[in-house]
Formats: structure tokens, C-alpha cells, sequence
């Protein structure tokens, strides 16, 4: 941890000293940081979701102020009291979650709050002019006429450099720029990135993807729980350690999996077609089965029919063409609390926004899907509080949801209990098919850990489940079979996941390689 | 952390009193520079309705329409909605019973409750209407509802000048009443009646059906969160309806129980918008039923003050609305306070981490 | 039917028009501006309420009607900033402060006037000022277009400029640009260091004076005194011009137009063997139903776009 001993002749260019965030509501997102820059480098932050990496970078670029601690400049003590501030300091941020105006033309946005004015009214023409000059400086191709609403996502986060830049920023902080780049485009960023680095801009790169900052980064700070935890020069640091360091422990990679039982088959899917309102066809003529005691992954690049496919099994979309069976029974004319009767449980892709009730408490929460039933039921209509909070009491110790009580509103908990509730309460009805997407998409290593233990618990009593994941190693090593999509159809079906590396699974993914016909029908287990 | 959510929860009601005192105070001070006696004016406004049992019986009385608005109001901020139809449902349930009351031929202890049951059917139909557009179109359900109440409005007229009106009257107003349709007194020397104890049946009612039942469970979850609700096997379409029926309903009854209660033909040649004080009233209980006759009592007392004000001194009664606004703005403030909190919060917090984190 | 034609084409009916609609088309396209920046102002109608309380009290005072419209402004853009500060930085809901301002305004214009002049609800014993009626030269002399055109209050005329003036601020301003930057994507806003608060503060203030115009309107132009509650929902008509107009400044004289036909219309009716209370509630059913309409095309036009991007 202590770096007095290296090289470091170069000039800190931002250093923050002990900064502490406390939010209101009281959750401690720093806790005395010392974070520093160097000119011209590119330094990773890296950490867990929840480390506090993000909110030490807004602080950074005036969005939020620091409850305690200071800021330096080329060592003179700086306040911020916004981003503008933050960007007269030569400071830009491209963030996550893109800080763009869908209506308005890329030209508009670049030069959106320092817009070049003619004698009375604005100079389009100008900014159009401008943001060609400067795209064409820094090598990112873009059109300056269109709707920003109307481009790409890698485009969208070159309009976000492009922005920066036109505001004269030197240090430049991205926030998990690779979070939603293909491949080929994290290439090209990465090209970008050493081009803007060669004429002496500082980047802050924060990110978990270990690999790409071995490929891209001199230094990185790593945080855990809202502290640094230590400085380093990436190639003189190896994945283990800052593995270790990031949870504080070793992470266990491979997952102890039992044989697994087949029994008959529970979910049958024939040739489903689903139409979504815009008239693309997300999933097209898809077949497969699942039988108990089986874990059938489906994997794919996001956007290629797994979503709309796991909504269509769970009720939340109905399908154009085809059907769906649960226990032999068609599904598609039933609402979704019949087809949850039938023994079907839902993980949701994301749980704020369709997995919770965040101003109900734990209780509440945990009964959503039975509160109708006995025993949280007594004489027809009235909710049993004491039978519900003995039920979520239970729950809770035995998910280890991190709470005072379960009178806690779900607000104040952190995301890896919040997704501990939400597979708590779908694991604790008697279904028999459990579909699951993103079970571990941003949460703590720890809660990892315990939920991938819940599903492979389920699998092997006899549950039939279906898993959707962006974690390739997760849904690898979970899965015992495996479908791969592409645009909507099936293009490769596996009997046993544990035989295809993550390599071969790519090229299913971007549709470079396909399966026959009969390859694929073997999904079916009729 | 228990002692720090009691703390939080202390600190609100503080806060609300805190509203509810700076807005008597805002109107202290105007009295004292617009009267000429003003110490006399506010002393009637702030003391007058305990003076005589007939004055505090006054203000039990105007509870009664305020509790049902504030009842409905409750419902209908719990699931979301913005609708003010309320206003349009007191209105025309008050029409619905007037026409009971009239028309009618009932006995004793029959009449008014026939036509609560009319009444609240009416306000039921007419307070579903902002939600189904909004279902169905997803047309905004403020704006829907505002113009809807002027629609109502005009229908009723439409109603007491073509059915009811009596032609003998000088002024606008309807046939007399059936006697039969009159709530009996509770409280000898005063004009209190039954209404009052429908009111407070209401509250219990009300309060059950939100926290005790599944359906109010049902409610909550489609308020919080509508994506969670559906995902949840939940029929939001219909817990919307119905809940917005029952909203519609409490209004509608709350005008049919003011006819009977307290009137001898229909007089409301504009509406009394009681829904307005409903809006306050979910307002201050937060939208829990249990504070409605709270917060009720709160403001029917200061409109009786008000009234006998400006009967005896020379400030005017409308000076009520400027409390309203002013506890309005103050409470519906989140952030009025709210540095006292966050300083305190922030303490508790950092040391809850620290033990956390950092020691062990 | 005959009748209704007759009626119709009629200089006269077409000259009530636009009369009726100037009030509401002042505060449609206040609630346009606070919309374009992601605030709903539901305060217009008592931001007007106020304003032809204020401008009938100064023009009174004064006995000058120029001074008169300009307290009307001020009292307008002062509730616009009172909404704006509740709604920002004291993080009220809007919708809430905006019904804190009407009420404020349906019972303190009342205590005020009552307070001042000892009148009750009505401006009976106040000389107030109206604002003058303009003959359009060249315009005024040709037959029918002038007797419909001409001859209206100076503020009919100001408000084709005020639409202009709309217009500009959204397509060619910096502060045009902003406002719509704010309404559609705050933190995108702020992040780029434009003062979101400052921003909105100016739309809503902006919006509370076109308000504050349109009260003015009433009091010293459509009437020639102040009554207690005469904007008579106006303001809230607006709200669902408003989302008739779609936000855009052209949009908004013709969805007021739609609400000044059906007044006049229901005006024009009660001649005629419908009960009166059906031909007052005309002007709310056209604008519900355009307002229905209106959210089924968006919701379709909104499909559309979004077809189109995917190719």
C-alpha cells in the first residue's frame, strides 16, 4: 500500500485529501479517501458496485460536495459548488448514465451551457462548425446534425468526450465507459483514450473488468466499502491481489455443483413468436423444454429477444404466435397470477424497477406474491401482521438480509439485500420453475456468492430453472444446459454447458457461428 | 436504530406543528395590521369556537364534509392518482340526495340512508371516470378531473333547476326536504347529528381498509410501485378502479350526509370545493386515515374562528385561505427543516459506520 | 342547425372569438414555457386571479391602466417565483404548490380587496382603468375581416406578439435552449453547468407573468372591474391547451382558439331551447375530448418515432 518508494517524479495534478460523504438519509458512501492524479495518466478506480468509486468522482466533478475533506489543484486547495465550477477547472466527466438531451442536435448538446451566440440569437451554424473541427482533432467521427435520440450508444458516449473536450477539460473522468460497448467498440474507445492521453489529458477510468485496465491503465486506486484500500502500478500488481483486495478476501471462482437428477419435463416453449409494440419481432419461432432438476441457461448479447423471451414465460408479455406450456397447461391466455399458481417464480431483470415496493418495508415486500393466501390471510380479508412477520422474519435470517428488522422500508437497504428480498420471497413460494435474470447484476460479491448457492439448492431438489445472465462465467458455471441467441432466434443449443468455452459461446453470440436445424430442436425434450 | 426512526417520526410531527404555527402566526400578523381592534379580532379568531358549546358544536359540524373529503383525498394520494374529481363527487352526491330527499316517499330512519346509498354510487361512478381515461388513454388525471368537476358542476344546476328548483323561492334553492330525510341530532342545543358519528365510523372504516386489509395492501403496492404491482400477479387495472369507486364514494356520502345533516333544501348555487381541505387534509396525515379527523378538527376549528371574526370584528373570513396556503407550502416542503434533520442524521450515521466498519 | 350557421358566420361571433380567447391563450402559453421546463404550473389560475385583482387596485390607485397591467406582471412573476422556490429548493411537489398558490389566490384576493376597499367579492366602489381597444389602420376599413380584426384590446394584439416572442425563445435563444435542456434532462443540464434552479426559476417566473397579463386581460379589457373568482377555471383550461398545443408556441393559439369557439358558441346558444347548464359546459367537453384526443395521437405519434429510428 505505501508507493513512497516508487518513481514519482511526475506532478500530482488533483489530489483529494480524506474525503468523507455522508448522504442525507445517513448511508456513508466515503469515508476519509485520499485519491490522487498524476499528469497525463490514466488511472483506474477500481472496486465493487457500492465501493463509493462513484460518488468520489462526482465529488471530484462538483456534483456532489464532500461532507468533509479537501481538494488540490496543482496543490492549491480548490472548492466546488457544481459541475461548472468543476469544468472551469479544467475537470469533465462522461457519466454512466449518459448526460445527454434527446432532443436536441449533437451540435446542441456539445455546445449546450456555453452555446455560441451570434448578435442576438444563436449561431447554429457555428456550433455545427466547431463540433466537426473538434471531432476531427481527436478522431471521433460523428455527425453533428443528427437528434442525439436518434444515435448509437457508442456514438452517444463520443458526443459525451466531444463535450468535455469543447470545454477545454484536461482531466477527464468516465465512469464505466466499457458498461455498454460492444467488443469492437471497446477497442476503438481504448484507441481514443491513448490518443487523448498522448496530448496530455489525465483520465480517470473507473471500472471492475480487471483485464481492460491491465490493457489500458498506468496506476489505479482501489476501493472497498467507501475507503481506498491502496495505490498501485498495474503491471506491478497481479488480478489475484487486486481481486482480493476489491473484496477482501479470496473469491472462490468455481461453484460446487451435485449431479444433476432430471425428472419430466415442466416448461414447454413451442415455436414462440412475440411482436413487441414497435413491430420488431424479439423472439422468433423459439423451442425449447425444461425438465426438473435442470438448470437451462440462455445466453446472448442484451438486446437479442432473452428479456422479452423470460417475460413471456413469466406472463409480463403474451405471445403473437405459439404457446406456452407449464405442467402440460397453455399459458399464454392466463394472467400472471394464475401462471405464478401454477408453480412459476420470477427473478426480474431489474429489481428497482419492477422487483420492489421501495416505500413499503421488508414485510410487505416479502409477501407480495402470497399475501393472499393463508396463512398471511384470516377471516377472507384481513392481513395476519404476526403470521407476516414471523414469515419475514424467517426469510430474513435465513437469506442473511442485512437489517435491523423487517419493518426496515426497502429504501434503506443496500442493493445485494434488496436482491436478497427479492430471491427471498420468490424462492420461498412453492414454485417449481424458477425463472431468473440477472440474479447477481450489480451487487456485492458476498451476496454473489449466496444467491448462485440458492439457485444450484433448487436445482438439485428438483426445480426446474431458467436462468438469463450478462455474466458469462455465471451463467457457464451455473447452467447445466445452455441455449444461445441471436436476433431473436435460437442459434445454439448445448446439452452440457460445461463443455463450451467462453470463446466459442462469442461467436454464437454475434451470430458468426450457427447450429442446424436438428441441432437445435434437441432443446426439445418432448 | 429503533431510537433513530422514533427520532426521525418525532421529528415530523414536529415539523408539522411547527407548519401548522407559523401559519397562524402569518395570519396573526396580517390581522394586527388590517384591523382596527386587532387584538379583539384575534382573540375571537383563535378563542371564540370554545366560548359557547353552539360554536364548538359548529365546528364538529364542519368536520363532518371535511373528514369524508380528506377520507377520499387519503385513497387517492395512496394510489397515486392526482384526480380532484372529489370536488365533482361531493357535488353531485349532494344533488343525488337532494333529489332523494325531494322526490322521494321514505320513513324515518330509511330516507337518509337511501340516499347516502345513491349518493355514494353516484360519487363511486363519477370518481372511477379521471382513472379509466387514464388508463385507457393515458390522459393526465389532474387535468381530466379539473375540467370534469365544471362538467359536473353544470349538471347538477342542470338537475336542481329542472327537477327541483322551487319557483316559489326568491333566491336559488330547491323544494324543501322531505322531514323524513333529516339526520337526527346527537347533541341537544346544537345542530350536531348522526352525521358526525358516520364520519368517524368512516375513519375506522377507511383506516381498515388501507392497512388491514388485502385489498388496502393490494392499493399501497400499485401506489409504490405499478410495475411491482403487476409483476406480482396484482390486477392493477381493477385495485386502480375500485379504489378510485370507494375515493369517489366517500365524497359522494360525505354530500349527501351535509344535506341531510345539516340542510333544508339544496342552496350550493357554486361548489362548496371541500376537496380543496381534503387535499390539506391528506396532506398533513400524510395519507393515513388515522390523523383525517385530526387534521380535520384542525382545520374546521380555524374556519370557525374565521367566520366569527369577521362577524364581529372587521377582518374577513377569507383570511382562512391564506393559513391554508401558507400550511400548504410549509409542509408539502421537504426540505423546510430539513438541515436540523440532516445534521443530526448525519451523526447518527457516521457512527453507526464507524462501529460498523472500522472497529471489530 | 340554419341558426347555428347564421350565428356563425357573423362578423360579431368571430370578433367574441378571439376576445374570449386572448385570456386563456396568455396563460396557455405561460403553462407552455413552465412545461418546456419540466414543470407543470398549475398556479395559473390563481396567478391570474391575482393579477386582475392587482391590476384593477393600481390602475385604481394610479388611475393610469399602463401601471395597472405592469403590477398585474409583477404579481405574477412574484408567484412564479414563489412556486418555483417551493418547488426547487425547498423540494415541494409542484402540483401542491401550485394548489397552495390557487387557494392563496381565490381567498386572498377577496381578504385584500375586502381589507382595502370594504367592497365584498366585487370592485363596485374602485375607478379602475380599462386598458384602451385599438382600430388597426388600413385593416379597420375592409369589410368583415376588419370588424372581426380590429377594433380589440390592446392586449389581443400583444399576445400574437408574446406567441412570436415564444417562438424565438425556444428556436433561437440560449435561454430557449436551456429551458428545454432543463425540462427534458435536468441532471444532463447541470451537468454541463447550467444553474438548473436559476433556469427554471426564469420559466416559471416568465410563465407566472404571461399569467399575470391574462388575469390583467380580464379585469381591464374583457371586464372593466375585478370579481372574486372570474377566471372561472381559465387556468386550468390552459393546462389542457397546453397538452393540446403539444409545447410549442403556435400550438397554443390554436388549441385556445379551440376553447374561445366553444365559449362563444356556448354564448351565442343560450338563445337558443337547450337547457343553459348543458351550453355552459360545452367549452369543458371540447377541451376533454381534445385533450383525449390529443393523448391518443401523441401516444401514436410517439409509437411512430420510435419505429422509424429502428429502421
Amino acid at each position: 500500500m505505501d508507493l513512497k518508494g516508487c518513481e514519482c517524479k511526475v506532478a500530482e495534478i488533483i489530489k483529494m485529501d480524506k474525503i468523507t460523504k455522508i448522504y442525507p438519509g445517513g448511508v456513508v458512501a466515503n469515508y476519509q479517501v485520499d485519491f490522487s492524479l498524476k499528469e497525463g495518466e490514466i488511472h483506474a478506480l477500481v472496486g465493487e458496485n457500492g465501493a463509493g468509486k462513484s460518488t468520489l468522482m462526482k465529488i471530484l466533478f462538483g456534483m456532489q460536495r464532500p461532507t468533509e475533506g479537501m481538494i488540490y489543484l496543482k496543490e492549491s486547495p480548490i472548492v466546488m459548488k457544481s459541475s461548472q465550477d468543476a469544468l472551469n477547472y479544467g475537470i469533465g466527466m462522461v457519466h454512466q448514465h449518459f448526460m445527454l438531451v434527446p432532443s436536441l442536435t449533437v451540435a446542441e448538446n456539445i455546445v449546450l451551457g456555453s452555446e455560441i451566440k451570434g448578435k442576438f440569437f444563436l449561431d447554429q451554424k457555428k456550433a455545427i462548425e466547431v463540433t466537426k473541427a473538434l471531432a476531427e482533432k481527436y478522431k471521433l467521427a460523428i455527425d453533428a446534425h443528427v437528434k442525439v435520440r436518434d444515435i448509437s450508444v457508442s456514438q452517444k458516449q463520443k458526443v459525451e468526450i466531444l463535450k468535455a473536450l469543447y470545454r477545454g477539460a484536461k482531466i477527464i473522468i468516465l465512469d464505466e465507459p466499457t458498461a455498454v460497448l460492444t467488443p469492437q467498440e471497446i477497442v476503438e474507445l481504448f484507441e481514443q483514450l491513448k490518443l487523448l492521453k498522448q496530448s496530455g489529458h489525465t483520465i480517470v477510468f473507473i471500472s471492475h473488468k480487471l483485464h481492460e485496465i491491465k490493457k489500458l491503465c498506468d496506476r489505479m486506486t482501489i476501493m472497498r466499502d467507501g475507503r481506498s484500500v491502496g495505490v498501485y502500478e498495474v503491471d506491478k500488481v497481479t488480478e489475484q491481489e487486486i481481486s482480493r483486495l476489491m473484496v477482501g478476501r479470496d473469491v472462490k471462482l468455481d461453484i460446487d455443483k451435485p449431479e444433476k437428477h432430471v425428472g419430466e419435463t415442466f416448461l414447454d416453449v413451442k415455436d414462440v413468436t412475440y411482436v413487441d409494440e414497435l413491430g420488431k419481432t424479439a423472439v422468433n419461432k423459439v423451442s425449447f423444454s425444461i425438465r426438473k432438476g435442470e438448470i437451462l441457461g440462455i445466453a446472448g448479447i442484451e438486446g437479442n429477444g432473452q428479456s422479452e423471451l423470460i417475460e413471456l414465460v413469466t406472463g409480463m408479455k403474451k405471445p403473437a404466435t405459439g404457446e406456452i406450456y407449464v405442467r402440460q397447461q397453455p399459458i399464454s391466455k392466463l394472467g400472471i397470477k394464475k401462471i405464478r399458481q401454477l408453480g412459476v417464480a420470477h427473478i426480474p431483470e431489474d429489481r428497482m424497477e419492477t422487483g420492489i415496493a421501495p416505500k413499503m418495508d421488508i414485510a410487505a415486500n416479502l409477501i407480495a406474491d402470497k399475501y393472499d393466501n393463508a396463512p398471511f390471510v384470516k377471516n377472507k380479508f384481513l392481513l395476519d401482521y404476526k403470521k407476516i412477520s414471523e414469515f419475514a422474519r424467517a426469510l430474513i435470517s435465513s437469506f442473511n438480509v442485512k437489517t435491523e428488522d423487517e419493518k426496515t422500508l426497502m429504501s434503506g437497504l443496500s442493493g445485494g439485500n434488496i436482491q436478497k428480498v427479492v430471491v427471498g420471497r420468490e424462492f420461498s413460494s412453492d414454485s417449481e420453475l424458477l425463472v431468473i435474470n440477472q440474479p447477481t447484476r450489480g451487487i456485492d460479491v458476498g451476496a454473489i456468492e449466496f444467491i448462485r448457492k440458492k439457485i444450484i439448492e433448487r436445482r438439485s431438489s428438483g426445480n426446474a430453472v431458467l436462468l438469463a445472465s450478462a455474466d458469462l462465467n455465471e451463467i457457464l458455471s451455473l447452467s447445466d444446459s445452455l441455449i444461445v441467441m441471436n436476433s431473436g432466434h435460437i442459434v445454439g443449443y448445448f446439452p452440457d454447458a460445461s463443455e463450451i468455452t467462453e470463446e466459442e459461446m462469442g461467436l454464437y453470440m454475434l451470430g458468426v457461428k450457427t447450429q442446424t436445424t436438428e441441432e437445435i430442436r434437441r432443446a426439445c425434450h418432448a | 436504530m429503533r431510537k433513530w426512526k422514533h427520532h426521525v417520526d418525532l421529528f415530523e410531527l414536529l415539523r408539522i406543528l411547527l407548519a401548522l404555527i407559523i401559519a397562524i402566526g402569518v395570519s396573526a400578523l396580517l390581522i394586527l395590521i388590517t384591523s382596527e381592534t386587532p387584538l379583539y379580532s384575534l382573540s375571537v379568531f383563535l378563542f371564540a369556537p370554545f366560548e359557547k358549546l353552539k360554536y364548538f358544536s359548529n365546528v364538529l359540524e364542519m368536520m363532518v364534509p371535511l373528514t369524508f373529503t380528506g377520507l377520499s383525498l387519503c385513497i387517492v394520494y395512496q394510489s397515486k392518482n392526482f384526480s380532484l374529481i372529489a370536488d365533482g363527487c361531493f357535488y353531485m352526491g349532494a344533488v343525488a340526495a337532494a333529489f332523494v330527499a325531494i322526490k322521494f316517499v321514505m320513513p324515518f330512519g330509511l330516507h337518509p340512508f337511501v340516499a347516502m346509498a345513491i349518493a355514494g354510487i353516484v360519487g363511486g361512478f363519477i370518481g372511477v371516470l379521471p382513472g379509466i381515461i387514464k388508463i385507457k388513454w393515458q390522459a393526465n388525471e389532474l387535468v381530466s378531473s379539473l375540467m370534469m368537476n365544471y362538467i359536473f358542476y353544470f349538471l347538477g344546476l342542470y338537475i336542481i333547476n329542472y327537477f327541483l328548483r322551487d319557483p316559489q323561492a326568491s333566491v336559488f334553492a330547491s323544494y324543501k326536504f322531505s322531514p323524513t330525510f333529516a339526520l337526527p341530532g346527537i347533541l341537544e342545543g346544537t345542530r350536531l347529528h348522526a352525521g358526525f358519528l358516520i364520519a368517524m365510523a368512516s375513519v375506522v372504516l377507511v383506516y381498515f381498509y388501507i392497512y388491514k386489509t388485502k385489498w388496502g395492501y393490494e392499493l399501497r403496492i400499485v401506489g409504490d410501485n405499478l410495475n411491482f404491482a403487476k409483476y406480482s400477479g396484482i390486477n392493477t387495472a381493477k385495485v386502480l378502479v375500485v379504489s378510485q369507486f370507494i375515493a369517489g364514494t366517500l365524497a359522494g356520502v360525505g354530500g349527501a350526509i351535509e344535506m341531510s345533516g345539516m340542510y333544508k333544501r339544496f342552496i350550493w348555487d357554486s361548489p362548496p370545493s371541500y376537496a380543496w381541505d381534503g387535499v390539506i387534509i391528506a396532506l398533513l396525515t400524510k395519507n393515513n386515515p388515522k390523523y383525517v379527523p385530526f387534521a380535520a378538527f384542525f382545520l374546521s376549528y380555524l374556519r370557525i374562528g374565521a367566520d366569527l371574526m369577521s362577524r364581529r370584528s372587521d377582518v374577513d373570513n377569507q383570511i382562512i385561505s391564506i393559513i391554508q396556503a401558507v400550511i400548504i407550502l410549509l409542509i408539502a416542503a421537504e426540505h423546510f427543516l430539513a438541515k436540523w434533520r440532516l445534521k443530526s442524521e448525519n451523526k447518527v450515521a457516521k457512527d453507526k459506520y464507524i462501529t460498523a466498519n472500522l472497529e471489530g | 342547425m340554419d341558426m347555428i350557421m347564421h350565428m356563425i358566420w357573423n362578423d360579431a361571433f368571430w370578433f367574441a372569438v378571439i376576445r374570449v380567447t386572448t385570456p386563456i391563450l396568455y396563460a396557455t402559453l405561460g403553462a407552455v414555457i413552465a412545461s418546456r421546463a419540466g414543470a407543470i404550473n398549475i398556479g395559473i389560475e390563481g396567478t391570474m386571479l391575482t393579477g386582475a385583482l392587482m391590476g384593477v387596485l393600481f390602475s385604481a390607485f394610479t388611475q393610469n391602466a399602463w401601471i395597472g397591467l405592469l403590477a398585474s406582471m409583477v404579481s405574477g412573476a412574484l408567484l412564479g417565483a414563489l412556486l418555483a422556490y417551493f418547488a426547487l429548493k425547498m423540494k415541494s411537489n409542484i402540483v401542491l404548490t401550485g394548489i397552495a398558490i390557487n387557494i392563496l389566490s381565490a381567498g386572498g384576493t377577496i381578504f385584500l380587496l375586502t381589507t382595502i376597499t370594504g367592497d365584498k367579492g366585487i370592485s363596485t366602489s374602485l375607478n379602475s382603468k380599462v386598458l384602451p381597444n385599438i382600430d388597426i389602420p388600413f385593416i379597420a376599413d375592409l369589410p368583415v375581416v376588419g370588424s372581426v380584426l380590429s377594433g380589440h384590446n390592446v392586449l389581443t394584439y400583444l399576445v400574437l406578439v408574446c406567441i412570436v416572442m415564444v417562438h424565438i425563445l425556444f428556436n433561437h435563444t440560449a435561454l430557449g435552449l436551456r429551458i428545454r435542456a432543463v425540462g427534458e434532462a435536468p441532471e444532463s443540464a447541470d451537468s454541463v453547468g447550467i444553474d438548473v434552479f436559476k433556469i427554471k426559476i426564469i420559466a416559471l417566473v416568465l410563465s407566472g407573468v404571461l399569467a399575470g397579463i391574462g388575469g390583467a386581460f380580464l379585469s381591464m379589457g374583457y371586464m372593466s372591474w375585478f370579481s372574486a373568482g372570474m377566471t372561472a377555471g381559465r387556468g386550468y383550461i390552459a393546462l389542457a391547451a397546453r397538452a393540446i398545443a403539444g409545447n410549442s408556441s403556435v400550438g397554443a393559439l390554436f388549441a385556445s382558439l379551440l376553447f374561445g369557439f366553444a365559449d362563444t358558441l356556448s354564448n351565442y346558444l343560450q338563445s337558443v331551447q337547450i337547457p343553459v347548464e348543458f351550453i355552459h359546459m360545452i367549452p369543458y367537453v371540447i377541451t376533454i375530448l381534445g385533450f383525449i384526443v390529443i393523448s391518443i395521437v401523441n401516444n401514436k405519434r410517439e409509437l411512430m418515432r420510435k419505429k422509424r429510428q429502428l429502421g
